[in-house]
């Protein structure tokens, strides 16, 4: 059974098509990456799946149970950390995270929540008032209250937005544990090398459809070989390279792109710039990697 | 059941935190209510034959706090949650309408009770009461609780801003509680103004809470009550398929 399924979901805000037909399921135990640029509909999805929003058309069901007809089995097996960074400044760290317990019907929860907030470097804040945190401490609480009942599907939405290098590696070392012990977990974000580090499998949203669906390799394979740049004084670059260049030069410039399918071809770009009389100043190889697909496919579903 | 008393609790512990706001205020206005219109008109008025004005005065000053504490309570928790955002806590969770509802609810009423006790214990000093009927005392005190509560959850479900929830109750409350004989007979109005407090469900509230305490009222406590409740029954059945359908909350 499928850890989250999503059929056919459109969701139209006035003339806006936020939705327009998305269909894919996540498998369980999967670390998986919904990506794509601001707007292209991934809260919008989020919202859906979390019950905080409802879907035109189309449903979704978490772990087979529908998100609307079986809103209450279907939440309790789903924590979302929702991008907005939210908190109730009435009550403390230890509060709120008893309180998300008891939504979530649990009444005696303090093992685990010790346990979270052990994860998340919390412990020493538990009884702060959240409204005296920090932004980042923020997020964890957000991350922590999202956990409180253990849901196998998590759900995080950019949860590392302006967040410190500390915080994001706690966080991820915690989140791939979890997901190690079977979780499954859907991340959206920005930062293209960490989704390229964590996820297995990825979807690409753009203007609320689906553009790529694959596992992470497989995308990442879909743009062969590196690039090598280079930066040129002396002669111009000559005519008979142009062929090679990732893009064309532009008027001025003497930087100069090209793309190699293997470390072999280097040689000869290196060769023929001698030749012509050009001197390299400034090299650089480039490795192929998510964010070069990301643009790809962005810019060729324009 | 365990998700409803934790939202429960949260509501109660959430107007406990910042009690001088939400308890000690609305005592002290009613207290200054009650000396100020009690010093002017007291021996200048008698709404029933053998109470005073001052003891006529303190039951519809209890019944007005009740009314508008436990609306304060639903109405502005909700549009915090809202404004702020930090409602997606309780959205995420599968709490069900029925929970949603009666949470807050009984949040509100406990506030609005509290409040209610606190001016009667406080006001009761300045008059000599009787208490002729305390279960109508009890059970107006519960449903007009109950139904403030309600009209505070849907108006918090509606207004998106502040000044939206303060017009529902500068313009609807306010004047529909001052209107309802807290602090005079309606009997004593000109009939086109009798007929409009007739009109409005919260003049039921008061005077079948005040026969309680004088077994006198300007409405049998019984129809009153029967009034009263299907106004709660309707309202409660607003704010719950609002809920249900998720409206302005879940879009």
């Amino acid at each position: 059974m499928a850890a989250i399924q999503i059929d056919q979901v459109m969701k139209r805000y006035g003339t806006l098509q936020a939705l327009g037909g998305v269909t894919f399921s996540i498998e369980e135990g999967e670390f998986f990456g919904l990506l794509g640029p601001n707007g292209a509909g991934k809260t919008t999805l989020i919202s859906i799946l979390a019950g905080l929003n409802r879907a035109d058309s189309g449903s979704v069901k978490i772990m087979g149970h529908d998100v609307v007809k079986d809103y209450r089995k279907a939440r309790s097996l789903l924590g979302v950390v929702p991008q907005e960074l939210v908190f109730d400044p009435f009550f403390t760290v230890r509060e709120t995270l008893r309180m998300q317990s008891g939504y979530f019907g649990l009444a005696k929860n303090d093992a685990w929540i010790d346990e979270v907030m052990h994860h998340l470097d919390l412990t020493n804040k538990a009884d702060a008032n959240t409204r005296s945190l920090s932004g980042g401490m923020k997020r964890r609480v957000l991350v922590a209250q999202a956990l409180v009942h253990k849901p196998p599907v998590i759900v995080l939405d950019e949860p590392t937005a302006g967040v410190d290098v500390e915080l994001r590696q706690t966080l991820w070392k915690f989140i791939a544990r979890l997901n190690r012990e079977g979780h499954t977990v859907v991340l959206t974000t920005h930062y293209l090398e960490e989704a390229q580090a964590l996820c297995n499998r990825i979807a690409m949203l753009r203007g609320g459809k689906v553009v790529a669906l694959d596992t992470t390799d497989a995308l990442i394979n879909r743009i062969s070989g590196s690039q090598l740049e280079v930066r040129l004084s002396g002669a111009a670059m000559p005519a008979s390279l142009a062929p090679l260049l990732s893009h064309p030069l532009e008027p001025g410039s003497n930087r100069a792109v090209f793309r190699i399918a293997e470390y072999t071809d280097v040689e000869p770009i290196l060769a023929a710039l001698r030749q012509s009389g050009a001197v390299i100043e400034d090299m650089q190889l480039h490795q192929a990697d998510l964010e070069d697909v990301f643009i790809e496919i962005m810019e060729g579903n324009k | 059941m365990i998700g409803f008393r934790t939202l429960f609790y949260k509501e109660v512990l959430r107007f406990w935190k910042v009690a001088t706001q939400t308890l000690t205020a609305p005592i002290v206005t009613a207290m200054l209510y009650l000396l100020i219109f009690g010093h002017v008109l007291e021996g200048r008025m008698e709404v029933y034959p053998g109470v005073s004005y001052t003891a006529f005065l303190v039951p519809g000053l209890v019944m007005m706090s009740v009314l508008q504490n436990a609306f304060a309570n639903s109405s502005s928790s909700l549009i915090q949650s809202k404004i702020t955002g930090n409602l997606v806590f309780v959205l995420l969770a599968p709490l069900s309408h029925w929970e949603m509802f009666s949470a807050y609810v009984l949040a509100g009423m406990l506030r609005g009770l509290a409040v209610g006790l606190g001016v009667f214990v406080i006001t009761a000093w300045f008059a000599h009461l009787s208490f002729v009927a305390p279960l109508w005392i009890i059970a107006f005190a519960l449903l007009g609780s109950a139904i403030l509560a309600t009209m505070g959850l849907i108006a918090g479900i509606w207004a998106e801003k502040f000044d939206q929830l303060a017009a529902f109750q500068n313009f609807l409350i306010m004047p529909a509680t001052f209107l309802a004989g807290v602090f005079y007979s309606i009997h004593s109005l000109p009939p086109f103004w009798l007929a409009v407090s007739h009109a409005n469900p919260f003049f039921y509230m008061i005077d079948g809470f005040r026969y309680g305490f004088f077994g006198q009222s300007d409405i049998a406590p019984g129809i009153s009550f029967a009034i009263v409740a299907s106004f709660f029954v309707v309202l409660a059945g607003i704010a719950v398929s609002l809920l249900k359908r998720g409206y302005k909350l879940r879009h």
